[in-house]
């Protein structure tokens, strides 16, 4: 291969110099009006991280009532309401936003192209989400209508019907939580459009199907489930709002509505979800892990194949969460099996992050340390994963902590530890600096400290019977010492996310230089600037494997020879 | 010497809503399969950590070293592997899986069981007693099954409102009660004793005081406390002078649009049936004991209580509080 195959332009400096506040009115007009996919994707990121704060402070309110037994730190009303915040804001305004931001930016790079397939769509979708998302805030001050108190939604994040109806939910509590996250839904589907699009029309020259990143694999599997999941979700809203304001009775329990109907649309939706967050951590895991092991990803074909299986799949597991509604004795057990099936997928992918590691040379960076971390405690989720899907199990199992844990293990001792090791492997590239080390490392010591007092203990007082969603608990249920300790844990993770934080606005300014290519890596986002020219490649390059940097770092030994 | 104390007793100890502490037929199959989904997961739990922990220890890099390890793409042999094992675990974990759903599910219903139909309220329960004839309220008795002659008690489970769901981990799995949907669930408890669970389905702003008190008795305490429920009121003779002015007050008021005596002229249904109230231990769904002072301070407030609770604070005098409560307190 010739080196002059993969170019590695300069930016060049084209914006005119302004000075003083027209400079900055200037800067913000760019970022508003911009189309660019990687002021998109910074922003997407920038939304998420907002809204982590939110979400993350509702986590705390919630730890500090249940710290001791008929404790008083909140009433009951508010207590629903932040258990729902919380729950609304971390999936659909902080995980979705963050890991589109994170496939918005780093996609085109990846897969050498200039932009996404619909730059317009792509700027709209992150708009109408980011409406959405403050739209679900405003509740705080207009849910009864702007004349009475505050009043945001308290109907649990699943808004189970018929606590949705007009007769239990008056004021516009509802609406507002209906509105907010069908809007966001509306611009998941439109960036959903986009990845596909973009990833099966704009590969570069000689990138087939076979031969782009495992995590361009993910994100259009991914794609593909938003799609799938994302409009059930929406047409089940349209119907709530149907019901609510012109008299239609689809979940109107009190006019012969179904309240079950509900269920089965949210996790049609709720389950593929899951697989919608965490594609794309496994998509980061694929690009980290290897690159740190210094091997290729083990099994790229299988791999892929696990990926498509577990779209598929997910499509039919949802009523797991729902075995205790009375469904036949084989409805049961065929969702026992649909569910144990897509452990088989999800078990090949952690071996083949293990295969890719052995026999390599692990070098432990902090993006590499929040990837073992994650294989570990996905491992874990995976495994209470098949224990809830024992639908026996279940039935003593299910709403309790337990399974509270398990899914916080899934998507922060997973998709959030993912998305940690992310910042840190690409920080360098979208900002030009490294992110503090000792400040990384104490991110992730405290993280890993706190998210284990939290939520490992979750797992027992689950098993002795406490149930989410309860604002206080009576003492003498032995679960008392238990969620101190979880309450305490979630003081660390907050330390934790403070350092990161600090690091995040420090380093961008103090951090040391990052060059192009700081991690040795093998894919195309490496062979441009950090941070990248807004054409992101002066020439688009042209690639022989999934890893060209590796061929031509390794002229002698290129991947192409042997696949 | 270790087996002092039986082992679910002692497991009961941690807490009296442990799940490995069954004491009842349907919560026992789920303890066994849940005891077997354990030890499988917990094994592949050591061997994957265990492999993780060796590969992240020994193929660490060393220092001074830069030279890049021999690069390897796959092997499909052990792709295979690690994709037939699986299937096979989770096989075996599947089958055993169905066969405890059938077992528990399908279960037939013996001519002597006891049939009770649970309606979740916001944010209490109504037992109906169809086979005796008599509806109570919040706590809930059956009797003990011997198993010789086995007494399940079978319910059916209705819902007033929102969804709830009926949970008491030591004496079975849970089961939704969902508006416009009838469910049904089982119980066999092999020991007598206060059990006690909750609502585990939101449903509303006092979700959380929606407690369950089951009380398993001998078969005749059972057949007694039946007999019990089932005798009229207090005919208004019978009454004190404080407590027959109260249910005048009682019968003047709204009480009687919510709340049942049956006997009298109050039918209302949307509250707990008050008949027999005084041979209840709790009030408002467990949460807070039967004490006449409690019971006035129900009265005068039930927000101070339970927030959010469906009865309205009636703003009746002090006078009018203390001959309700006396009346109250008449409802043996
Ligand atoms: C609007 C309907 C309504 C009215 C009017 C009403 N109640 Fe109630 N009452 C309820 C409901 C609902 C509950 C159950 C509350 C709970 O536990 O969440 C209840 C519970 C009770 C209980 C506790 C029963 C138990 O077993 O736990 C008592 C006692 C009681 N009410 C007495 C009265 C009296 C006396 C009045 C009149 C002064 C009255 N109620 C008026 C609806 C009503
Ligand atoms: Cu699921
Ligand atoms: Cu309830």
């Amino acid at each position: 291969m010739s080196s002059n195959s993969l170019p590695m332009p300069d930016a060049i400096a084209s914006a005119p110099h302004l000075t003083g506040s027209a400079r900055v009115l200037d800067t913000l007009h760019d970022w508003v009006i911009t189309v660019d996919h990687k002021k998109l994707g910074l922003m997407y990121i920038g939304m998420g991280l907002f809204f982590f704060l939110l979400g993350g402070i509702e986590a705390i309110i919630i730890r500090i009532q249940l710290l001791f037994p008929l404790y008083h730190f909140v009433s009951p009303q508010v207590f629903n309401r932040m258990f729902t915040m919380h729950g609304t804001t971390m999936i659909f305004f902080t995980a979705m936003p963050i890991l589109f931001g994170f496939g918005v930016y780093l996609i085109p790079l990846m897969i050498g192209t200039r932009d996404m397939a619909f730059p317009r769509l792509n700027a709209w979708g992150f708009w109408i989400a980011l409406f959405g998302g403050l739209l679900l805030y405003f509740s705080f001050v207009g849910g009864d209508g702007l004349y009475g108190a505050g009043n945001a939604p308290d109907v649990s994040w699943w808004a189970y019907a018929p606590l949705t109806s007009r007769a239990f939910s008056p004021g516009h509590s509802t609406d507002y939580w209906t509105i907010g996250v069908l809007l966001s839904g509306f611009g998941s589907i439109a960036s959903a459009v986009n990845f596909a699009a973009t990833i099966l029309c704009l590969r570069c020259p000689g990138m087939t199907l076979g031969k782009m990143p495992l995590l361009a694999w993910m994100y259009l599997v991914m794609a593909g489930l938003v799609l799938m999941a994302i409009s059930p979700l929406t047409a089940a809203q349209i119907m709530l709002l149907l019901d609510r304001y012109l008299g239609a009775h689809f979940f109107d329990t009190q006019a012969g509505g179904s309240a079950t109907i509900w269920m089965h649309f949210f996790w049609i939706f709720g389950h593929p979800e899951v697989y919608i967050l965490i594609l794309p951590s496994f998509g980061f895991i694929s690009e980290m892990v290897p690159v740190f092991s210094r091997k290729p990803i083990f099994g790229y074909p299988i791999m892929v194949a696990a990926t498509v299986g577990i779209g598929f799949i997910s499509l039919s597991v949802w009523a797991h969460h729902m075995f205790t509604i009375g469904m036949e004795s084989y409805e049961n057990a065929f969702f026992v099996l649909s569910s144990m099936a897509i452990a088989v997928p999800t078990g090949i992918k952690i071996f083949n992050w293990l295969g890719t590691m052995w026999g390599g040379k692990i070098r432990y960076e902090l993006p590499m340390l929040f990837c073992v971390g994650f294989l570990f405690q996905f491992l874990i989720a995976g495994l209470t994963g098949i224990m809830l899907a024992v639908a026996p199990f279940n039935w003593q199992l299910h709403n309790s902590y337990f399974v509270i844990g398990h899914f916080h293990y899934v998507i922060v001792g997973g998709i959030l530890f993912a998305i940690f090791g992310a910042f840190y492997y690409w920080y360098p590239k979208m900002t030009g600096r490294m992110l503090k080390q000792k400040l990384g490392l104490l991110h992730f010591l405290l993280f890993f400290i706190g998210f284990h007092l939290t939520f490992d203990f979750m797992h027992i007082v689950g098993v002795l019977g406490m149930p989410r969603r309860i604002y206080t608990y009576e003492p003498g249920r032995g679960w008392e010492y238990w969620n101190i300790v979880i309450s305490v844990g979630a003081a660390f993770q907050a330390l934790g996310i403070a350092c990161f934080a600090i690091n995040l606005v420090w380093s961008y300014f103090q951090g040391t230089r990052a060059g192009r290519d700081p991690w040795d890596g093998w894919t195309l986002e490496w062979a441009t600037t950090s941070p990248p020219p807004v054409y992101n490649f002066a020439q688009i390059p042209e690639v022989k494997s999934a890893r060209p940097l590796w061929d031509f770092k390794h002229p002698e030994d290129p991947d192409w020879k042997y696949l | 010497m270790f087996h002092l104390v039986p082992l679910d007793a002692l497991l009961a100890r941690f807490s009296p809503t442990n799940i490995f502490a069954p004491a009842s037929t349907p919560s026992d199959y789920l303890y066994k399969v849940a005891l077997l989904s354990l030890a499988v997961t917990g094994a592949i739990f050591l061997v994957v950590a265990g492999l993780l922990v060796y590969v992240a220890v020994k193929y660490r890099s060393r220092p001074g070293d830069p030279s890049e390890p021999l690069q390897v793409y796959g092997s499909r042999q052990l792709e295979l592997a690690w994709t037939v094992l699986p299937v096979l675990i989770v096989m075996v974990l599947f089958l055993s899986s169905a066969r405890v759903i059938h077992a528990v599910q399908d279960a037939p219903k013996p001519k002597n069981a006891i049939e009770v139909i649970v309606v979740g309220h916001q944010f209490w329960w109504e037992y109906r007693y169809p086979q005796y004839g008599f509806v109570t309220a919040n706590e809930l008795h059956v009797p003990v099954s011997d198993p010789q002659r086995p007494t399940p008690t079978f319910m059916t489970l209705l819902s007033a409102d929102t969804t709830h769901d009926f949970w008491v981990p030591r004496l079975a799995g849970k089961t939704d009660l969902i508006p416009n949907h009838p469910n049904s669930m089982w119980m066999e408890p092999h020991k007598t004793g206060l059990y006690i669970g909750q609502c585990n389905e939101y449903c509303g702003t006092s979700h959380a005081l929606m407690l369950l008190r089951v009380y398993v008795q001998p078969r005749q305490e059972f057949d007694q406390w039946v007999k019990a429920q089932q005798q009229a009121a207090l005919s208004p003779e019978s009454l004190s002078p404080e407590a027959a002015e109260g249910r005048k007050v009682f019968e003047r008021t709204a009480c009687i649009d919510c709340h049942a005596i049956a006997g009298t002229i109050a039918d209302g249904r949307f509250g707990p049936e008050l008949r027999h109230l005084m041979s209840r231990e709790t009030i408002a769904a467990g949460v807070a004991s039967n004490t006449a002072q409690n019971l006035r301070t129900w009265i005068q407030n039930p927000g101070a209580f339970k927030p959010g609770a469906r009865m309205p604070a009636m703003g009746l005098s002090d006078q009018e509080l203390d001959e309700v409560t006396a009346y109250m307190m008449a409802l043996h």
